[in-house]
Formats: C-alpha cells, sequence, structure tokens
C-alpha cells in the first residue's frame, strides 16, 4: 500500500468516525452516500481496490458502505 | 470629504414615526421625535450652516455656526444640538443669526492659514464653503495675534497627513474615532486657547494606537487631516462607485480620479455594507494595482526551469488550449481543472467553472474556499438548507449578546467590527472564544464577560458542552423548535449525555466549567442572541462538525429568523460567498445543486448546449494527491496563489512539479507562478465591471475605473480559451454573464446589473418572491423546511503535541496585510508589518531562553521555518501564532496535510511545532517586494 492510497482509507474512516453516533445501518448508508456525492470517481476506485486487496485498516461500517457504493 | 457631496442632514436620523410637525422659514416637515431641528431643516430641504456638525456623528454643538431662532425662544439656540418640538416655528436666515454665524466665521478665519490656492484641500473643504455661506467678507482681528500657524505638521502616517495649523478644533476627527472607528486614538488635548487634537498620548499618528481606517480623515473639514494622495496628485474629478476587493466585508467605495490615475477611495455613505466607514486597507492600500510588479504581458515556457518568453495573447490562448486538449486526449478529460478565485468577480468565477464543465468536460473545478469557509457551507446546508449566513450586518445592532467564536473581527474585518464595537458599547454584551486573548477581550469601553480561552482543536467540545447546558438547564427555546424544528429529541439525548457536559470536557478544552456554563446561559437568556464566526471554526478536522453544532446552539435557542440573532460567517476574501454561489465547488452547480441532480443538469446542459458529468470531481487537496499519482496533469490557477496559501507546501510543490501544464492568471508573478508553464495577466479590480458577493449575500457592483492594462478583459480570456478547446463561449458585456447566472441560479432569478445599477446592492435570495432580496433569512421556514439538529460528537483532531513537537501552532491574519500579501505587500501598509512574526507566551520563551524580536526555527513535522519571535501574553502557554502572509516566511511549509472530515478544508488551526533560538548564521530575510517599497521610500 503506497502512502497515497492511505488517503483514501484516512478519509473515509474519518467519515465514519463522524456518523459512529448513528446505528450500524444507518451509518453505512450515510458513509456511502458522502462519498458518493463528494468523491471523485478516481477515488472511489482507488477505495475499492483497497477494499479488494484487503490493504489497511478500513473500519467495518467503510468497508460495508463500499459495498454498497459498487 | 469626497468630490461628489453626498446628502448631510447634519445629525442622524431618528428611529420611529414623523409623528413631530415644524415649520421651518415657512416649510412645514414632519418628523421622528429627537430629531434635531438642523436635520428638520435639511429635510425640509434648507441646509444650515455647519462646521462641527455631520449626520455620522452624535451632535455636538461646538462650532456655534448653525445658531437659528426658535419662535417663543429665548436666544439662538444651536440647531444641531436642539430637538425639534410639535408645533415648533425655525427661522434659520435671519439678521441676528447671520451676524452671529459672521462673528463666528471672522474668528475661524483670523486663526486659520490663507492658504486657499495652493491649499490641497482648496474647492474641497468646508470651511472654504462656510466662509462663503456665511458671507465673510473681512476679518477685524487681523491675523497678527496669538495662532497656531506654526503649529508642526506631522507626517507619520504613510497615507495621510496631519497639518494641526488648519485645524479648527471641531472635533469630528476625535469623535468619528471613538463613535465609528471605536479605537478612541485621538483626543483634544489642553483647554480653551491651547485645545488640539492630539493622537494618543501626545504621539504621531503612527506610533498611537491609531489603526488608519481613515474616519479620521473623511470627517475632517479642512485640510488638517488630508489624504497624501490629495496633497501629491491634487483634488480628484471624476468619480466612480465600486466595491472593495480586500476583505468579505464588501465596501462600498468612491473611486476617485483625475484622468486614469486613481487619487484616493472614499467610502460610501450609502453602502450597504460599510455606510461610510473603510479600514486601512480598502480606504488607502491600493498601489499594488499600479506597482511595477504588475505583469501585463503572457508569457509562456516548455519547463519550468525555462525562462519566460512574452508572447502575443492569441498565441498564449492557442498554447493553453492545445496543451489542455492534448492532455486530455492521452490521459482522459478528467486529467484536466481548474481553481476559481474568491478574489474574481462572480461573472469571471462563473465562466471559469463552465469552461470546466462544459470544455473540459469535468468537475475538476474548485476554489479557494476550500481551505476556508467550505465547512460553512457543508454545515448551514445540512442544518439550515442553505450554504450561507443567516443575516445581514446591520443585524448587529439588535443583538443582546454577541458570541464571537475564532474569529478575529478588529483584524480581519474591520468595518464589521466596527458596528460590532458601536452596539457593545450600548450594552450588548460579549462572549469571545478563542485560544488566543483577541484585541475584542478587551479594548476601549468594551470588556468581554466571558472569554472562553479553549485549546485549539476543541471548539465541538465547547459548544456542545454549551448546548448541554441550554439543554439540562431547561433553557432552550421549546416553541420554536417545535414549530420550526426536526431531529431535537435525539439530538437532545445526545447533547444531554454526561459526557457532553461543561465538567466532564473541561479538562479537554481547557475552559473552566462554570465559566463555560455562565456563558451558556448569558447567550441562551438573551432577547436577541447572535454568532458570529471565522476560520478558527472551519479550520479544523471537525470544521463542519462545528458549523452544525453552532447551528444547533442557534436553534435550540431560538435565535433564528429574525433582527439580532443569526450564526454568521465572516468570509475571508472579498468573493468568497460569490465564488461558492457561482458553482466552484466539484460537486455542486451554480446555486449550491447536485451534478447528480437530473433535472437540475438538465437545465444546464440545454442552455450550455452540452452534456455534463452526474460524478463530482477532484477538491483542491485531491488534485494535488492525483497529480503525484499521474492522473491529474494540466491546471488552470485564477488568482489564487496556492504555492504559499495551501497547507503542506511541500506537497503542494511536489504536485505543481508533477504537472504537465499548470497555467496561472494572476497580477503578479506569484509563487505558484514560479511552477507554471503559461502566465496570463490579470486586472485589478479597479480595471474589472462585475459583481462581488459578500457575507452578507449582498451583491454588490464592481466597476471599471481604467481599461484592464494587460488589454483584455479575464472573463473573456477564459471564453476564448474554451472556444479554442471547441466549446465556442461569448460573451459581449459581463452583464450578458450575470443574465445567464440568474437564468440558471433560483436564488439569483432577480438579479441584473440594471437592477443593481438601480439599488445599489442586492442580498440573495432574490427572485419573484422575494424581488428586493433578502436580508435575513430562515425568517418564517428554513430553506429545507424544518431545521434539522445534527448529533455532533466531539472527535479530537489526530494531530497531537509530542514530546518532539510541544507546542500548538495556529495561524491567522493582522489587520495591515491580507491573505498571502500579494497585494498588501507592495503598499505602504509594511509600515505596520514587514514581515511575519511568531507570537510565543512569555513563559514558552523563557523556557527556550528566547527574546523578544529574536529569529527562531519553527519545525513541525512536516517542515520548517525560521521567523522572528513576538513574546506576547495574548498567547495562552503551549499555544503559539503565526501569519502567512510573506512568502520568504512560508508559514504552511509547517502546516500539515490534515483536514475536514467532511470537506478536506486544511486544519491550520492546529499544527503540532517545537520552537527553538535559530542558529546565529540564520539572516534576517527581508521580502523583495519590501526592500523595493523601502527603497522608494514610500515608508520610513
Amino acid at each position: 500500500m503506497s502512502d497515497h492510497d492511505a488517503t483514501e482509507i484516512r478519509l473515509i474512516n474519518k467519515v465514519v468516525v463522524h456518523f459512529g453516533y448513528l446505528p450500524t445501518e444507518q451509518a453505512v448508508t450515510e458513509v456511502a452516500e458522502h462519498v458518493r456525492k463528494f468523491w471523485d470517481p478516481r477515488m472511489k476506485r482507488r477505495l475499492f481496490d483497497l477494499v479488494d486487496a484487503a490493504a489497511g485498516d478500513l473500519e467495518p461500517v467503510a468497508l460495508a458502505a463500499a459495498s454498497l457504493l459498487r | 470629504m469626497s468630490l461628489l457631496k453626498e446628502p448631510d442632514y447634519g445629525t442622524p436620523a431618528k428611529d420611529g414615526p414623523a409623528s413631530i410637525s415644524v415649520e421651518v422659514d415657512g416649510f412645514n416637515v414632519s418628523v421622528p421625535e429627537g430629531t434635531s431641528v438642523m436635520r428638520a431643516a435639511a429635510l425640509a430641504g434648507i441646509d444650515v450652516p455647519k462646521l462641527c456638525a455631520t449626520d455620522r456623528l452624535e451632535a455636538f454643538g461646538s462650532c456655534r455656526l448653525c445658531l437659528v431662532e426658535i419662535e417663543g425662544r429665548r436666544g439662538t439656540p444651536a440647531s444641531c444640538t436642539t430637538p425639534v418640538a410639535d408645533g415648533m416655528v425655525v427661522r434659520t436666515q435671519t439678521p441676528k443669526v447671520a451676524k452671529l454665524r459672521e462673528s463666528v466665521m471672522e474668528l475661524y478665519i483670523s486663526d486659520h492659514p490663507l492658504d486657499c490656492l495652493t491649499c490641497p484641500a482648496n474647492g474641497d473643504c468646508e470651511l472654504q464653503d462656510m466662509a462663503g455661506v456665511v458671507g465673510l467678507r473681512q476679518v477685524r482681528y487681523g491675523y497678527d495675534g496669538a495662532n497656531h500657524l506654526d503649529a508642526v505638521a506631522d507626517h507619520s502616517n504613510p497615507y495621510f497627513d496631519f497639518d494641526p495649523s488648519k485645524c479648527i478644533a471641531c472635533s469630528r476627527c476625535v469623535r468619528a474615532c471613538d463613535e465609528i472607528q471605536g479605537t478612541f486614538a485621538l483626543t483634544i488635548s489642553g483647554r480653551g486657547f491651547d485645545s488640539k487634537v492630539s493622537a494618543g498620548a501626545g504621539e504621531s499618528f503612527m506610533d498611537s494606537e491609531c489603526v488608519s481606517c481613515g474616519a479620521c480623515v473623511q470627517a475632517c473639514p479642512t485640510s488638517t487631516l488630508q489624504e497624501r494622495s490629495v496633497v501629491q496628485l491634487g483634488i480628484p474629478t471624476r468619480s466612480v462607485t465600486t466595491t472593495c476587493a480586500y476583505c468579505g466585508v464588501g465596501c462600498s467605495f468612491k473611486a476617485e480620479l483625475r484622468g486614469d490615475e486613481l487619487v484616493r477611495m472614499v467610502p460610501q455613505k450609502d453602502g450597504g455594507a460599510n455606510e461610510g466607514h473603510s479600514c486601512v486597507k480598502g480606504r488607502f492600500a491600493f498601489g499594488y494595482a499600479t506597482h511595477p510588479d504588475r505583469m501585463l504581458r503572457p508569457m509562456v515556457r516548455e519547463k519550468i526551469t525555462d525562462p519566460w518568453c512574452e508572447v502575443e495573447w492569441e498565441e498564449a490562448i492557442d498554447t493553453v488550449a492545445s496543451r489542455m486538449l492534448d492532455i486530455a486526449a492521452r490521459h482522459g478529460n478528467g486529467a484536466i481543472g481548474a481553481i476559481t478565485s474568491s478574489r474574481c468577480t462572480n461573472e469571471e468565477v462563473y465562466v471559469v467553472q463552465k469552461m470546466v464543465r462544459a470544455a473540459f468536460g469535468n468537475n475538476n473545478v474548485d476554489t479557494c474556499a476550500r481551505v476556508c469557509h467550505s465547512p460553512t457551507g457543508y454545515g448551514l446546508k445540512q442544518t439550515f438548507g442553505e450554504s450561507a449566513g443567516t443575516q445581514d450586518f446591520q443585524s448587529v445592532a439588535q443583538a443582546d449578546v454577541i458570541m464571537v467564536i475564532g474569529a478575529n473581527p478588529t483584524d480581519g474585518h474591520p468595518v464589521f467590527a466596527s458596528r460590532m464595537k458601536q452596539r457593545l458599547r450600548q450594552g450588548a454584551r460579549l462572549i469571545v472564544a478563542d485560544p488566543r486573548r483577541i484585541d475584542l477581550v478587551r479594548s476601549p469601553h468594551i470588556e468581554a464577560d466571558h472569554h472562553l480561552q479553549l485549546k485549539p482543536g476543541t471548539n465541538v467540545a465547547v459548544v456542545n458542552a454549551m448546548a448541554h447546558v441550554v439543554v439540562t438547564e431547561g433553557l432552550a427555546d421549546t416553541g420554536f423548535i417545535g414549530a420550526r424544528c426536526e431531529g431535537y429529541d435525539e439530538w437532545a439525548q445526545f447533547i444531554s449525555r454526561e459526557e457532553n457536559s461543561p465538567e466532564a470536557v473541561q479538562e479537554i478544552t481547557g475552559v473552566p466549567a462554570e465559566e463555560l456554563r455562565a456563558a451558556a446561559r448569558l447567550y441562551a437568556l438573551a432577547p436577541n442572541g447572535a454568532i458570529y464566526y471565522g476560520l478558527g471554526v472551519t479550520e479544523h478536522s471537525q470544521g463542519s462538525t462545528m458549523v452544525m453544532g453552532m447551528a444547533n446552539l442557534a436553534m435550540a435557542c431560538g435565535n433564528i429568523g429574525r433582527d439580532g440573532v443569526g450564526v454568521n460567517p465572516l468570509r475571508g476574501q472579498n468573493n468568497v460567498q460569490g465564488s461558492c454561489d457561482m458553482g466552484s465547488f466539484p460537486h455542486e452547480l451554480p446555486g449550491y445543486r447536485h451534478v447528480s441532480d437530473d433535472a437540475v443538469r438538465q437545465v444546464f446542459e440545454n442552455l450550455w448546449g452540452t452534456k455534463l458529468l452526474a460524478d463530482p470531481g477532484l477538491r483542491i487537496p485531491n488534485m494535488f494527491d492525483a497529480a503525484i499519482e499521474g492522473t491529474f496533469r494540466g491546471l488552470f490557477v485564477h488568482g489564487e496563489d496556492i504555492a504559499q496559501s495551501d497547507p503542506n507546501v511541500k506537497h503542494v510543490l511536489a504536485a505543481l512539479e508533477s504537472m504537465e501544464l499548470v497555467v496561472v492568471q494572476d497580477l503578479f508573478l506569484n509563487e505558484t507562478a514560479k511552477y507554471a508553464h503559461v502566465f496570463l495577466p490579470g486586472a485589478s479590480f479597479l480595471e474589472k465591471d462585475g459583481t462581488f458577493t459578500n457575507a452578507e449575500r449582498r451583491i454588490n457592483r464592481v466597476r471599471a475605473v481604467m481599461k484592464p492594462k494587460s488589454g483584455r478583459h479575464e472573463w473573456d480570456i477564459v471564453c476564448q480559451i474554451a472556444t479554442a478547446m471547441g466549446y465556442p463561449m461569448h460573451y459581449d458585456h459581463p452583464s450578458q454573464i450575470m443574465a445567464e447566472i440568474a437564468v440558471l441560479t433560483p436564488t439569483f432569478a432577480g438579479v441584473s446589473f440594471e437592477k443593481l445599477d438601480e439599488v445599489g446592492s442586492i442580498q440573495w435570495p432574490c427572485d419573484a418572491n422575494a424581488p428586493d432580496g433578502t436580508p435575513i433569512m430562515h425568517v418564517e421556514s428554513f430553506t429545507r423546511g424544518l431545521g434539522r439538529f445534527v448529533p455532533t460528537p466531539f472527535v479530537p483532531t489526530d494531530e497531537r503535541s509530542t514530546r518532539r513537537f510541544p507546542l500548538i501552532l495556529t495561524t491567522g491574519r493582522i489587520l495591515s496585510q491580507y491573505n498571502v500579501g500579494a497585494q498588501t505587500r507592495r503598499t505602504a501598509n509594511i509600515a505596520w508589518h514587514q514581515q511575519d512574526v511568531l507570537e510565543i507566551h512569555p513563559h514558552d520563551a523563557e523556557v527556550r531562553g528566547i527574546t523578544d524580536g529574536e529569529q527562531v526555527t519553527l519545525a513541525s513535522r512536516v517542515g520548517e521555518t525560521t521567523l522572528r519571535a513576538q513574546v506576547s501574553d495574548r498567547m495562552p502557554t503551549g499555544v503559539v501564532n503565526t501569519t502567512f502572509h510573506y512568502p520568504v516566511t512560508g508559514a504552511n511549509v509547517v502546516t500539515t496535510e490534515n483536514s475536514d472530515w467532511a470537506t478536506n478544508c486544511p486544519e491550520y488551526k492546529v499544527t503540532a511545532v517545537q520552537v527553538a533560538l535559530a542558529h546565529p548564521t540564520s539572516l534576517h530575510r527581508v521580502e523583495p517586494a519590501v526592500e523595493r517599497i523601502l527603497t522608494a521610500g514610500w515608508v520610513d
């Protein structure tokens, strides 16, 4: 995993933390919606690549959100 | 004074119905109770002679020129200090008052230089005018008696002279400093014949507390306080009304010229934002527009190591277009993009984002608001439904409690600060939340009830704790909440948790629980509580959370939807609001509508005649990452200096160096231009025609006072690039661009140049429902319908002080300089600030062996710089502060990549650093532009 790849993990994990007050299912939806609304497609692609490669330390909610986004 | 005389009614207007009827010289007039006889006369069309009176200041009654006779009353009262009474009959022209006025004027003139023909104010002098009005023909006393004609002039200020030999001791300057500006830098020292205007404690203007706002110069009825430019160039001969290009207050000015030479900028009395007031930047610091550093020819080069080559406009435009197309052909449309500028007009910003979306074929457009107020857009949209502040500036005059969070208005937004201070002197209470003891905490006749000196990065914990107090102590406005909001119960449950109590967070925030509780009660119980905030809120990793936290607090207390309340961002640059309104964000089309909204996109596609992408584009930090990765290779930078202003400069430079094409359009060869392949000269605000939108959503006209020095309009250059790329864009005039904006943007539907020229300014939304604009938002209901409470858990930043980097750095700005300093460094404002300094608490300095004025190194985990230490107890221990006005210092070399979780707005306000004495060989570096100004003798 390159330093740059870590950016997407860091960013989405922070989003997850800030939606941490929600029930898990709702948090997954909100995180996915946030990424859909604000991330450039190439950032989403890199996120999916990281998920596929099981790279980095993605929060479970982030993983679920990535699945929802696909 | 100014070239175009605006009506002056002598004393301020009074509120209320026009219930008092009086007769003045046979004319009847009805006015509100408390109105002065002088004002009533003026409203009846009769000007009473005056010298010490002006309607921007309270009546003073010292000059004795405005004497009148009133039937049934003895003597000849001063009309400025005499209130009207119902049925009053006033005579302003009688032999008795004529004789008195002539005698008074004789006395004035007997102690005044008789050099009118060579005086710089000749033709623009109220004393001269009044001598004519009263018919003065002789001075019986002669000129040989005791006088003040040998009084020594003070030339210490770079922008105006003080010549006491011409002073008539009317106190207008003193009162302007007190009543309008609120600095109290001037006084009348001595008594009787020895009375004289004195700055500070008998100091020069430069050595006094004077902030050079120009209010005293504006108020002076003679040439005692005179702009140096008028002395040097002469009285202006024409005037153009336009808008200041500095901060987000957006002051209206009259640009006064002789031919094409700008002589002075005079604040416009009926300017909606400033109402005749100004600051040192807008009033005086316009010299950069004609600075020799201005670049006026387009330039290109193959590599950034090559020398620049001047070319014709056509070649420069073709180079940009062909190289952008080439990159897109080889790497895809997503490999190119642009950054719009908050210093440019709405029309310029609009065409840049249109070029990106329609000609580049993507949404890779972002704006410098990314690094300042993007969390405002996000947070207020989520809670209120609109990405803008709720009030007009005048609203502060109705506030009972003012809470200033993470803002330093007296330095950053000085004209609004003066307005705020006027209200505070009337008795409004003040809460300041800031790690640094800003001037507002304690200044003449103002003292904050509570200074919540929180630790950097703990805003959310503080605002949550305040809301906790409101909810748990039963202070919430349940009527407002029930009628106007949603999500309250869930939020109240969250905020009531013990973890959000002042006692629980005081260790984290550093704010004593009782102080915080008292502040919360003060805000909650105020009839009108208003929140004003700045970058100390937004430039954090929880910036968006904090904006929502403030919105929650305001809704919980019912402080939305009327005069005197609200949540109000103080925007940094002149057109931050406008650049965001115009669709500069990569996820939003103009009017804050998401690019994925098919219906909205369809409207744009129909008018623009091209398909638009539904996916958001790259934000600025993402652009840098993608550039280093190799997927983003062409960037058009419009009027921004990202190499100086953006955080972690090393990372920014690495990104710029890795790009195939960087195009910079600017007034100067800025830091970013060092990495550019094409340089396109820009136009100063004096050369532009268009509009700016200020922090209160006020759309103001910007009018060209001279032709573009580069020969081209910026909007036209952008259109030509788009056209050369195969997407024809053409407008004959910026008014046509605004017409297109109005068609596509519902909140601008009623805006046109014609209407702006007619009414002066308009606050959006301006549409069929609000044809005159909307000074205050969310009055009956929120833009989104119901105001939405959003839980805001406090998530600490990842940036922590460590043994290696034990201090926390915050960055900010100061009064005399602006942003990256590109403009103000090229003016005589350097007289106040010639370098960035590091403010450090005496204890932190002492343990490091640092004394005031020494060079120190400032290091973080990403970089290091050197600058001069300023030991100051404004700072709490453990926190240091600096500005980023000088590229030589490069303060952003040390700031990091941390950013707001929702918007990527950089966390400028929290960087773990270490400070140490610099090596003795580390020399003080002088900024080249400063050196040139010092050499030229602009300042002493």
